[in-house]
């Protein structure tokens, strides 16, 4: 029977939305505060949904401590307490937190060792969030 | 068609223990959810119904019936009680045991509640997700 095993982690960065190809002015207009020079931080809250067949021997989708050992490698170790500009990730990709989500499910896609990575959620602030299913 | 959920909580104790195995190989799988003695959490339980609104009503499914539903089928069963050892789908035998994890939490929730969507005029369940903690859930969505 497929089931789904979701879980949250927390990352601390900071951020500054800024395109290249764009003046100084389309920028502010643009980003508005986001844009200003120095950066701005975010504890961003990453969910991470799992689905897959239920092992009839454990009961679980993927054993949570495998999973939190694949997110901490891949994501949390990366971009926790860190400027996301500075990242090579986003050298070329301005790091909105659609582009988090998207960077994120890149770095998931493949690494897990049982089921499938359904859908990332990064939650920016408690007032908004972005998903990537991977389409 | 409009999905509207309905949350309710329960804390229940358990632990992971698979009988098919030695202690060790548990021990080692489940870490410290394997410790018999057991331990406990606040579960929330998030009930997704889908369907039309009813055109005299406006509702999709009235909450109230929901809610009664889900503390019959449910909370009646499950709220402070020990899983492993008071609620019979987790009754384990000798041999073999349906371990509750918060997958087989939502599996064994659904499977209370899907009977009684019959009265629910037509609309339909369409997913159970528990959290166990607010960072962990599982959810089922009837699929085989």
């Amino acid at each position: 029977m497929k089931a789904y095993f979701g879980r949250r982690y927390t990352i601390s960065a900071s951020h500054r939305l800024h395109a290249e190809a764009l003046s100084a002015e389309a920028n502010r207009a643009v980003y508005g505060k986001c844009n200003n020079p120095h950066g701005h931080g975010h504890n961003y809250v990453v969910e991470v949904l799992v689905g897959g067949a239920v092992d009839p021997e454990t009961g679980m989708v993927i054993n949570l401590t495998a999973l939190d050992e694949v997110v901490r490698a891949r994501v949390t170790d990366r971009f926790d307490h860190s400027n996301l500009n500075l990242d090579p990730l986003f050298v070329n990709r301005v790091p909105t937190t659609e582009n988090l989500c998207r960077v994120i499910f890149g770095l998931l896609k493949g690494a897990l060792p049982v089921g499938c990575l359904e859908r990332v959620r990064v939650e920016e602030t408690e007032n908004n969030f972005f998903e990537c299913e991977g389409e | 068609m409009i999905s509207l959920t309905r949350r309710a909580t329960f804390s229940a104790s358990h632990y992971y223990w698979n009988p098919a195995w030695t202690a060790e190989k548990n021990e080692q799988v489940f870490g410290r959810c394997s410790r018999r003695t057991g331990h406990g959490h606040n579960y929330t339980l998030e009930v997704t119904v889908a369907g039309e609104p009813d055109p005299v009503t406006g509702f999709v499914v009235d909450l109230k019936w929901l809610r009664d539903v889900i503390e019959r089928e449910v909370l009646a069963a499950w709220d402070h009680r020990h899983l492993n050892l008071e609620v019979p789908e987790f009754a384990a035998t000798e041999t073999a045991a349906v371990i509750p994890t918060t997958e087989n939490l939502a599996i064994a929730a659904w499977k209370r509640l899907e009977p009684a969507m019959q009265g629910a005029g037509g609309a339909r369940l369409s997913r159970v997700r528990i959290y166990e903690t607010p960072e962990i859930f599982a959810e089922f969505r009837g699929e085989l």
